[in-house]
């Protein structure tokens, strides 16, 4: 499997859920996309007559109509989130068996070891970090380092328990200051996956559950950076955290997925640009899984990360490449949107994902109005041109009065 | 999970396909079904109005609150029904039926003025005010020749509405 330990581990982990809440700029920029491409067709009255208001022109709203009918018969946001099922192969009288038999293989066999190797993995960590942990309260430095190794070795079972066939390309990440990592994410398990080679400090939203238990526990020492959804102004102290994170030489590499949410890895939402205004170099990671065996797309919408890992656990083995690419910085008239925009492309073009300009939080969130104002606006001016033409001497208020 | 047409049988495609008169081809009431068990999360036979809004392109639609009226809770027979007035193989009076639908928010089979206002409100938003509403609606019917507190039947619309350059075709994605 081609494990590599580097020294140093921090875990960190941003998780499903939105780190910021999207601010003005970012939600301008989606719409700015959005607009392009919805605009397109007819969100203005039918105009064969473009300067005399018809009463057929008027009650004309197919357009608007076929507009609401399109989105709702398919549309590219709820396709990023599509758990796809590959097609069965079983459906025949000598693959059938031989399917049974893998079945009983995968459950029967290959589980249980799984299971147990997993129980041996956890009492040695635990059975090696809490001591630690106790006995170096006073050695800082040593504590953190073997604590590191230690969740290195944890994810190196984990990705075992899946039998996990990992490909690495590119140089493996060195440790700089002022640099961040950022990846596309498609699971939890993508934090697993990354951190067995290299120790990642992430940002991570608090879980109930054994999640929570190990995060208070475990991550906790080891330096995470936590947020908090809902709250509006968390984002300028997480901001904070991050800044002073980047900019000490003695923490570790940080790792965030700026997507906000899980996707189902054949899509790539826009990023949230919080990682790009650090002020530092940006070095993107490519993830791309092989559904060969199992989807590692976790819907967290259908199923608790708990059943996510048993169905893991029970699969043939969990297929990935990943991709470190080239550290990239911001160029001098490039905003931090349109540098996040930039590693994006590149993150989609390596792992070989379609690009959708929706914002990840709009799982959680209804869309702006912005845009359906925007429409209204184009609508109401001609409709205004219209009426004007027709009638020179009335009395024509402008628009938003009284 | 399987195959979702798998819980589709062929007489119920067959059922659906008459219900919206044979509009549909039978993989694309296939696809269409799909799709509503992807929106009909808690596969529950209906869809309701938060599942809609999660589809931002449709939250995003000024009549998305006329549309829910009529899409909100129905089975998959009447979804599909309803939405064959976007096929390109509908017909100009099944097109015009669900504009009518659209407008005709009481249901009494008579658009009236104010019917036509609401539409336009929610086209224009707050980028018109109450009375340019009113005027260009009272200008428009005025044009067509009907006064201004005058009602519209089916047949008034259809009228109208066959001068019209009708944009109603939506394409069903098949694999």
């Amino acid at each position: 499997m081609g494990i590599q330990r580097t020294g140093v581990k921090d875990s960190n982990q941003l998780r499903d859920s939105s780190l910021f809440r999207p601010s003005q700029s970012e939600v301008d920029l989606y719409q700015h996309d959005m607009e392009d491409f919805l605009l397109d067709s007819a969100a203005e009255p039918a105009a064969p007559h473009q300067n005399k208001l018809l009463l057929c022109d008027l009650l004309d709203i197919s357009g608007v109509l076929s507009e609401a009918a399109s989105a709702i018969v398919d549309d590219s946001f709820t396709r990023c989130f599509k758990s796809n099922i590959p097609e069965p192969w079983n459906w025949n009288i000598y693959l059938l068996p031989l399917w049974c038999l893998g079945v009983i293989v995968r459950y029967c066999i290959l589980f249980p070891v799984r299971v147990l190797l997993l129980t041996v993995g956890w009492i040695i960590f635990l059975g090696a970090f809490i001591p630690v942990h106790f006995i170096l309260r006073k050695h800082d430095h040593m504590r953190r380092k073997i604590e590191r190794g230690l969740v290195e070795f944890i994810c190196s079972v984990f990705v075992a328990s899946w039998t996990g066939v990992v490909k690495y390309h590119g140089p493996r990440p060195s440790r700089r200051p002022r640099q961040v990592f950022v990846a596309n994410h498609t699971s939890m398990i993508d934090f697993i996956i990354l951190e067995q080679m290299t120790a990642f400090a992430v940002i991570m939203q608090k879980h109930p559950g054994w999640v929570g238990l190990l995060q208070n526990t475990v991550l906790e020492s080891l330096g995470c950076i936590w947020f908090n959804r809902t709250e509006s102004k968390d984002r300028h102290v997480v901001g904070e955290k991050l800044r002073k994170h980047v900019i000490d030489p003695e923490s570790n590499l940080l790792l965030i997925f700026p997507e906000g949410t899980c996707v189902n890895n054949e899509y790539i939402v826009m990023f949230k640009k919080g990682a790009f205004e650090l002020d530092c170099t940006v070095c993107p990671v490519a993830i791309k899984y092989n559904k060969i065996f199992v989807d590692a797309f976790w819907n967290s919408r259908k199923q608790s990360f708990t059943m996510h890992l048993l169905r893991l656990m029970t699969s043939w083995a969990v297929v990935c490449d990943v991709w470190y690419l080239e550290p990239q910085t911001i160029r001098p008239n490039e905003t931090p949107i349109e540098f996040a925009e930039r590693v994006r492309d590149m993150i989609a073009k390596r792992a070989g994902i379609k690009k959708v300009a929706w914002d990840g939080y709009l799982k959680y969130y209804r869309p702006s109005s912005k845009l359906t104002e925007k429409m209204q606006q184009k609508f109401a001016e001609s409709m205004l041109r219209r009426l004007r033409t027709k009638t020179s001497d009335e009395d024509l208020s402008t628009p938003m009065e009284g | 999970m399987g195959n979702t047409s798998s819980m589709l049988t062929q007489y119920d495609i067959e059922e659906v396909q008459s219900h919206c008169k044979g509009i549909f081809s039978q993989r694309e009431i296939i696809s269409l079904y799909e799709r509503f068990c992807i929106l009909d999360r808690s596969g529950k036979g209906f869809i309701l109005e938060d599942e809609f809004m999660a589809v931002p392109e449709f939250a995003l639609n000024p009549l998305a609150q006329r549309l829910l009226r009529i899409l909100e809770g129905v089975n998959f027979k009447e979804f599909v029904l309803l939405l064959s007035a976007f096929s390109p193989r509908a017909s100009f009076k099944e097109k015009m039926e669900f504009i009518f639908k659209v407008y005709d928010s009481d249901g009494d089979g008579k658009v009236t003025t104010s019917d036509i206002l609401g539409v336009l409100r929610d086209l224009s938003g707050s980028f018109l005010t109450e009375k340019q509403r009113e005027q260009v609606v009272i200008q428009a019917l005025d044009q067509a020749g009907f006064s201004s507190g005058c009602m519209l039947t089916y047949e008034d619309f259809v009228k109208v509405l066959v001068k019209a350059n009708l944009k109603m075709e939506v394409e069903v994605p098949v694999d």
